[in-house]
């Protein structure tokens, strides 16, 4: 798991590479709390273009980081998911809480 | 064409990717598409957290068997573990609902094995482990079995 953040247009972008499981869960949600709660950004993009599988514990804890970044009065969108994380996705009615974007 | 195989895991986490992998590389002679794969993959991946992080509470001592059975384009996937069980099994299947829930769990497991496979069925006693059988028809069968 590769965890990178960029800032763009005063955005923060959160860029995961790798699986995204329950080996992973940990690490990810740590380093994920670390960037957003440094950063303070109201806008967040999870860009899962990197990760080649997620299943329903990648989806606890994106749905984690949303709290977080509601609480922080922000925004979480998401972006870049394949086909089977978007699968995963949208079974699980992440989108309606977090927006998809292009 | 007939085949079987069976694996004995422990419950650490890091054995889910190969697990995942290994039963998806097992039914790759069944010609299935991406997504039945990726579709197998995630369900097998549900159930195995599901021993580790429920069954077995995150203890690595755990034994979690994985066994697949394929006839036709029938393929089987029973996984099972000696956990704790679980005491309500139409609580725990229901969209959402977690034990855990401050633990970032999203309580969507089943739901998704249920959605993924074409056949889901649990079984479950407390502190006699639970078992988990589902099928996948693969459709997109080879010209050649």
């Amino acid at each position: 798991m590769n965890i990178k953040q960029i800032k763009k247009n005063g955005s923060l972008i959160i860029v995961l590479s790798g699986e995204l499981d329950e080996s992973m869960a940990d690490y990810t949600r740590k380093n994920m709390d670390k960037i957003i709660l440094d950063e303070g950004a109201s806008n967040v993009i999870f860009d899962l273009s990197g990760l080649s599988f997620m299943d329903s514990t990648g989806i606890g804890v994106l749905l984690g980081r949303y709290k977080i970044i509601k609480k922080l009065g922000g925004k979480a969108m998401i972006t870049g998911a394949n086909k089977q994380i978007d699968r995963v996705l949208t079974m699980s009615g992440l989108y309606t809480i977090m927006e998809k974007i292009s | 064409m007939e085949n079987y195989f069976e694996l004995k895991l422990l419950s650490i986490s890091e054995n889910e990717k190969f697990a995942r992998n290994t039963v998806a590389g097992f039914l790759v002679p069944l010609d299935p598409t991406l997504s039945e794969l990726d579709d197998i993959k995630t369900a097998v991946s549900e159930a195995v957290t599901n021993c580790i992080v429920h069954a077995y509470e995150k203890q690595d001592d755990g034994i979690i068997t994985i066994k697949v059975t394929t006839s036709g384009n029938r393929a089987t996937i029973t996984i099972s573990d000696e956990g704790v069980g679980i005491s309500d099994i139409e609580k725990a299947i229901m969209p959402f609902y977690t034990t855990k829930p401050d633990a970032d769990r999203s309580g969507m497991g089943f739901t998704l094995m249920q959605s993924f496979m074409d056949e889901f069925e649990v079984s479950s006693g407390e502190n006699k482990g639970t078992t988990i059988v589902m099928t996948k028809i693969i459709d997109n069968r080879g010209i050649n079995d």
